[in-house]
């Protein structure tokens, strides 16, 4: 793996995105989207969390290594995120209280974000250094944010048209997410 | 059928039909569109959740008086956490090439919000056999639902069904259905189609109450 740091982020943002190329984060992509100005937080929020998870996960990753206890990996991955949301969450409720209401239910569920977890476990299988697993989380988690704001840019304009109604809601999400993947195929090749 | 079991039977059609969690309740997209590209790792995938579903279940619903309600949700993932690691040991143990092609979305099980949804809302109040039965059912409506994407998806974008061919060598096949816009598509039209089925039921049940009417 010589991947450097800047092709590790923008494959991750782009070529490799989270949600519209590697099916990550469907959950929140599909429930937050509906409104701009939710859909920024919880991107922002989502991407701090993987941070510190990939942080985390680097350290306790060598750590079980030196003590073969590989097979501990996933419970101790999904233990430390499940902290790392709860600190997002008691930093958010002290410092911004109206966006902790408005994200709701969806900040605990960061927990259950398959992203977030994700991230862990690509960095180890892929065996990435420090530096890399950073730019990897980090470039995730902009790939996620890029995601959701376009999605819920789109879907506030649908607001205002006229949509058959078979095709409200989750149907119409779901198209629409084919159709901005299918942009982001044209990615496909860049940062190798 | 006695009473005690049709209501077994109620509480393992829920999951397949009224609560259906891939076409009905949405849960777990992730798995759902990723794996999917063929049958066979559809039913593989499916097979699996259901295993880690009906044991976390069972293990839950049997501790369910002794879990702490403030700590529940961090036991809960433990204990998923747990079935999950011996799927993942298994499914390398059996076949490395479906180990391969399911890749990290094994371990992602653990994230799957059907199973977290489920001992929440059930498995947590209810005694171990409609628990296990309800969690039977459950997996096997997600397995339905993984299946009935990775069918259509294999048969156009590969020509195959469980890697048979179905069609020549003339055939031209339909890439991006294996691609990952394919997948947001074919669960699109599926909902699509059940939607359009609902409105039309609708309608039929409305044109035969005006008609009794008349």
């Amino acid at each position: 793996m010589h991947e450097s740091v800047g092709q590790i982020i923008i494959s991750a943002l782009l070529a490799n995105n989270f949600v519209l190329a590697m099916f990550l984060g469907l959950c929140p992509f599909l429930g937050v989207s509906g409104r701009l100005d939710t859909a920024f937080p919880m991107g922002v929020a989502t991407t701090f969390v993987m941070l510190v998870a990939s942080l985390c996960a680097y350290g306790l990753n060598l750590l079980l290594s030196a003590f073969h206890l590989e097979f501990l990996r996933l419970i101790s991955y999904i233990v430390i995120i499940a902290s790392a949301v709860q600190l997002v969450e008691m930093v958010l409720k002290k410092y911004s209280p109206g966006l902790f209401r408005a994200l709701g239910i969806y900040l605990p569920l960061i927990t259950t974000n398959c992203a977030v977890l994700g991230v862990a476990l690509f960095q180890t299988a892929r065996e990435y250094t420090l530096a890399q697993s950073l730019a990897f989380s980090f470039g995730g988690g902009a790939g996620f944010t890029l995601a959701l704001v376009l999605m819920a840019s789109v879907r506030e304009r649908l607001q205002l048209s006229d949509v058959p109604g078979v095709a409200q809601g989750t149907a119409l999400s779901l198209m629409l997410a084919g159709i901005l993947s299918l942009g982001f195929m044209g990615f496909a090749g860049l940062g190798g | 059928m006695s009473l005690e079991n049709s209501r077994n039977w109620d509480e393992f059609m829920e999951g397949i039909w009224k609560q259906n969690p891939t076409f009905v309740m949405i849960l777990g997209m992730c798995p759902t569109l990723a794996v999917t590209v063929s049958a066979m790792n559809a039913i593989s995938m499916g097979l699996a959740t259901t295993f880690v579903l009906v044991f976390s279940c069972l293990l839950i619903s049997l501790m369910r008086n002794v879990v702490p309600k403030e700590v529940r949700i961090a036991i809960y993932i433990v204990i998923i956490a747990t079935f999950v690691t011996a799927v993942d040991y298994a499914i390398q143990a059996i076949s490395l090439a479906l180990y391969d092609a399911l890749g990290a979305f094994i371990q992602l099980i653990v994230v799957n919000c059907i199973i977290l949804g489920r001992a929440e809302a059930h498995a947590a109040k209810n005694p171990p056999l409609p628990a296990a039965i309800n969690a039977l059912g459950m997996g096997a409506g997600f397995t339905i639902g993984l299946l009935s994407l990775g069918v259509v998806r294999e048969i156009l974008g590969a020509g195959s069904l469980f890697g048979i061919s179905l069609f020549g060598a003339s055939f031209q096949p339909w890439v991006i259905m294996v691609l990952p816009p394919g997948g947001f598509f074919v669960l699109g039209s599926w909902l699509l189609l059940f939607a359009w089925w609902a409105k039309r039921k609708e309608r039929l049940a409305a044109a035969v109450e005006v008609n009794q009417h008349a």
